[in-house]
């Protein structure tokens, strides 16, 4: 192999992989969605190697594509979400009868889409390895579609996210206009050299907003309640995790990289949409009824206080975010398991108050939604604190006081409505009987609220990752 | 025994033992009645043993210091200088011993009156005795605020799922309040570790702050004691709380999760912000006479039991805030006394209503009377206990409120001559409750045959009763524990303050324009 692909093997191997399993599907001609969605989590899996073997930093494709420690960590990140969620998807298919071998294929390439954008080292990758995940993410959330509401869901999703990229795309072309390359180093130099046009503060005021629609931020949030309600449960599983990882990876690198010199320009936005969105994800939260409308909510409110740690802006900040987003995966893979064993009579359902009662005849799986839920909140000894202790950390020893206090009050009224699930479960009266979790979910709640539970223990290796994680972005 | 001890994590041990507990009640399988009777065992045994080592701190503790004993120390999250740091001195011993002595007595006291979900019950006390111990040995602020805030997930659970009335409400009230407070605190713990670049509570102590940064820092910590203490206008969660709560659960809120706000004010605000505290005293005797002389007389007019014993912790704790920010050796001392006294009189007044609803399953005042004719064993632990809460001369109560009262007279003859006036109001609260529940005629049936205390009860009432009048007759063996280490603190602030003598406290301006 030549020596300037070596960085992209992790992502050409996916590829390949994710190419030959389509054939395989399409000339096998039983229904082949299971073994498929093994192997691609297998394949997942070998890619995680791959990424573990690549020592130290390097680019590929003439400076396109970059590597180092930053990437390799969110790159992992993103496939263990990924590979967790398309389990969950494999046996929810199966569940509903949609089983079809296009599913973990389209889930692979857009897990491809976004390690695409975690490497992206220039503003035409950065486009490529967005659209490439978009794609594939429209698909997903229309998979049903004998269904209104998927493909309602798969429509807007498609033309919000379509507007968004245009948005992406425009600022882009005023960046390089006035900056007069679409490479990020070359960007670096240029921004750097001298005063900043109002050119370049335009489009990356543009870039900013679409990467910000695609992360979900207040105010440009208003698809994701109904994209998360009406797609498929898992799949409204993996659109919490694995994208929102490699958007906001994508999002700190290209602040902190080409536009870093800009600093004093983005720093108020972000901090505006940090602020919404934490509001906005808390108060709008409070009066949902469906359980998935809800997680919506929850994860604005997520977002914004991840982008805590992009607004300041600085190594701390960035390891900050890293840690946060890396509890956020693991403890919303454990919330959707839950979600997903919440079935009646074979039944899937999502109203909250279907919850009530859960403790008195689920007692398991109740005890893992409130470790879950209490995460969620943020109190300790929970991981989730941890979570937002450092991102607070780096707010406030950025001088960010009324941010990180503002941050703080609206995880008090966050955790209002995290509570009040808890409540259901273990306060009230049981209306409707849930069935027993299926062995999948019920491994992966268990797993993921112990993991919550017990983090606590031994919390110094997982920080030490996302520290030399930061370090990388930040020398680079 | 004694080496061993110094070389032992015997505070991990103690914090740590109920998880334990816990874990193996959560192990327990087989059928539902087997299960409960098997947790209140392991439940009891586990909180008994925790009692009894941690008895041995109390023997093996050296009082001629002022220094933290037994410590441990273990990087935990090097990246941000977090260390698992554990310690315990005169001022925070008497506290671990007062959550773990209660502790038995409040599974002893969940025996029958728990019925459903036993195991779960026995879990979230057991996991809360783990989170209370663990915040008064706790000598780093991160570690301190994990165990702070971790109460509030056992306790919000007591409450909404063994609690009576309007317990939804109650557990989120008190859930709320006081993670609004807490995240103030969070700010200000943040704020320090930015500027000393480390959580260790020793280090802080010895940390310099600007005087503008004192008051902010102040401020937040503020937020959060006084909700948890709770001082007036911000307690009133605590009359839901306790209403609501089982009876346990009332024992654990007045007898160690008030005691959280004025050790937080003990261990924090006076040693590393003195000159914020010296300038926020006007304020804090404000707001505590207030407290005093409101909730008295709102305890007055009470036609709940709970409720009025609810009222009467937040005037006592009101001599606590009182005598914390009075900063002398006595006032102080009295402050510490008062929190422990009231803990173990406080928790014994709710354990009287707890037997009295047991069997009639009401608080209601008036469906009492003439109590002592058929319980008068009941009558007795009662009266002792009401009288102790009144300050009886020779109970645990009349030494803490004598010493918050003269240390305050020393500085602040006005408060503490307002502060007195809560003695006596306490004393018609207390003895009027006495009177329509005990005394009187015995005319409704349904009281008439209510039957005297059992064995499982007496058990409760009778190491408190001998708690309460030790703490009354000797208490030396409790003032000698915390008298060096309060002397360090008093002198330490006495100390700061002089090298920054010009600090005009809040509102001083306004009383000399009164004059």
């Amino acid at each position: 192999m030549p020596a300037f692909l070596i960085p992209a093997v992790p992502e050409l191997f996916m590829a390949i992989a994710a190419m030959v399993l389509l054939l395989a599907g399409v000339f096998r001609e039983k229904d082949s969605t299971a073994i498929l969605s093994w192997l691609s989590v297998g394949v997942m899996a070998v890619a995680v190697g791959l990424i573990l073997n690549i020592k130290g930093s390097g680019t590929a494709f003439n400076d396109l594509f970059v590597v180092n420690a930053f990437t390799s960590f969110a790159k992992i990140l993103t496939l263990i979400g990924a590979g967790l969620t398309l389990l969950l998807i494999n046996s929810w298919a199966h569940e509903e009868n949609v089983a079809r071998f296009e599913l973990p294929v389209i889930v692979l390439f857009s897990t491809i889409g976004m390690m695409m954008m975690i490497s992206a080292n220039d503003l035409i990758s950065l486009y490529v390895g967005l659209e490439l995940q978009s794609l594939s993410l429209y698909v997903l959330a229309a998979f049903r579609r004998d269904n209104a509401r998927s493909t309602e869901a798969g429509v807007k999703y498609f033309v919000l996210g379509a507007l968004a990229s245009g948005l992406l795309l425009y600022g882009s072309s005023l960046v390089y206009g006035f900056g007069g390359t679409t490479t990020f180093d070359g960007l670096a130099t240029a921004i750097k050299s001298g005063p900043s046009s109002v050119g370049v503060i335009v489009g990356v005021v543009f870039v900013i907003s679409g990467l910000a629609f695609k992360v979900s931020a207040a105010p440009f949030h208003m698809w994701t309640p109904d994209v998360y309600e009406g797609a498929p449960t898992p799949i409204t599983a993996f659109f919490s995790v694995a994208p929102k990882v490699a958007a906001l990876c994508l999002f700190l690198r290209v602040l902190v990289g080409p536009f870093a010199p800009m600093i004093e320009q983005w720093q108020q936005v972000i901090v505006l949409i940090s602020i919404l969105s934490m509001l906005w994800g808390s108060v709008a939260a409070i009066t949902q009824k469906n359980i998935k409308r809800l997680m919506a909510y929850s994860s604005i409110g997520h977002v914004g206080y991840a982008l805590i740690g992009l607004a300041v802006g600085n190594e701390e900040g960035a390891r900050g975010l890293l840690f946060y987003l890396l509890i956020y995966v693991l403890m919303n893979v454990g919330t959707f398991a839950v979600i997903l064993s919440m079935r009646v009579k074979g039944r899937y359902v999502e109203d909250i108050t279907d919850l009530a009662g859960l403790a008195k005849h689920n007692p398991l799986m109740a005890a893992a939604l409130a470790a879950l839920m209490f995460s969620m909140a943020g109190i300790p000894p929970l991981a989730g604190f941890l979570g937002k202790y450092f991102i607070f950390v780096a707010a406030v020893n950025a001088g960010f006081v009324p941010l990180a206090i503002i941050g703080l009050l609206a995880s008090v009224i966050g955790a209002f409505y995290y509570i009040r699930i808890i409540k259901l479960a273990y306060f009230d009266e049981a209306t409707v009987r849930l069935d027993k979790p299926g062995l999948l979910t019920g491994v992966l709640m268990a797993a993921s609220s112990i993991l919550m539970l017990v983090y606590f223990i031994y919390p110094a290796q997982l920080v030490s990752g996302a520290e030399s994680a930061a370090k990388a972005l930040f020398l680079g | 025994m004694g080496n061993f001890l110094t070389h032992s994590p015997i505070l991990s041990i103690i914090t740590f033992l109920p998880l334990v507990g816990a874990l193996v009640i959560l192990a327990i399988g087989g059928k539902p009645d087997v299960v409960a009777r098997q947790s209140r065992i392991i439940a009891l045994w586990t909180t008994l043993l925790t009692f009894v080592l941690s008895l041995t701190i109390w023997i093996y503790f050296q009082p001629g210091t002022a220094a933290f004993q037994f410590e441990e120390r273990f990087d935990w999250l090097p990246q941000y200088k977090i260390g698992y740091h554990m310690g315990v001195d005169g001022i925070s011993m008497l506290f671990v011993i007062l959550s773990t002595f209660l502790m038995p007595i409040c599974i002893l006291a969940s025996w029958e009156a728990i019925e459903k979900m036993v195991r779960e019950y026995m879990v979230a006390f057991l996991i809360l005795e783990t989170m209370m111990v663990g915040m008064f040995c706790a000598m780093d602020m991160v570690l301190f605020y994990v165990f702070f805030e971790g109460v509030l997930i056992p306790m919000f659970l007591i409450i909404g799922v063994w609690g009576g009335g309007r317990r939804v409400y109650s557990a989120f009230k008190f859930f709320l309040y006081t993670l609004t407070g807490s995240v103030l605190l969070l700010v200000a713990l943040l704020a320090m570790y930015f500027q000393v670049g480390t959580t260790d509570i020793p280090a802080l102590m010895q940390a310099q702050f600007s005087r503008e940064m004192q008051y902010w820092l102040w401020l937040g910590m503020f937020a959060s004691f006084a909700v948890k203490v709770p001082m007036w206008p911000v307690h009133t969660w605590l009359p839901d709380a306790h209403v609501d709560a089982p009876t346990a659960g009332s024992v654990i809120l007045a007898g160690v999760l008030l005691k959280m706000g004025g050790y937080g004010f003990l261990r924090f605000s006076l040693p590393m912000l003195p000159e914020a505290s010296a300038y926020f005293t006007p304020l804090v005797y404000t707001l505590s006479v207030i407290a005093v002389i409101y909730t008295s007389l709102v305890a007055l007019v009470q036609e709940d039991m709970k409720k009025l014993i609810a009222y009467s912790s937040v005037a006592h704790m009101g001599f606590v805030t009182i005598g914390v920010f009075s900063a002398n050796q006595q006032a102080v001392e009295g402050a510490i006394f008062q929190m422990l006294s009231h803990g173990v009189v406080s928790g014994a007044l709710f354990l009287c209503v707890g037997v009295v609803y047991d069997r009639l399953h009401t608080r209601e005042i008036g469906r009492y009377g003439g109590l002592v004719n058929n319980m008068p064993k009941y009558a007795f632990a009662f009266m002792v206990f009401m009288m102790a809460s009144v300050g009886l001369p020779g109970t645990a109560g009349f030494v803490g409120e004598f010493l918050v009262l003269g240390g305050t007279f020393q500085v602040s003859t006005w408060t503490a001559l307002l502060a007195a006036t809560g003695v006596i109001l306490g004393a018609a609260y207390m003895l009027y409750l006495y009177r329509r529940v005990v005394y009187g005629e015995l005319t409704k049936d349904d009281v008439k045959a209510m039957l005297d205390l059992e064995p499982r009860e007496i058990a409760i009432f009778v190491p408190i009763l001998i708690v309460v009048m030790w703490m009354g007759v000797y208490p030396m063996s409790f003032l000698g524990i915390m008298n060096q280490s309060v002397a360090e603190l008093v002198s330490g602030y006495h100390a700061a303050l002089k090298n920054s003598a010009d600090i005009a406290p809040l509102g001083s301006q306004f009383l000399a324009w009164l004059r």
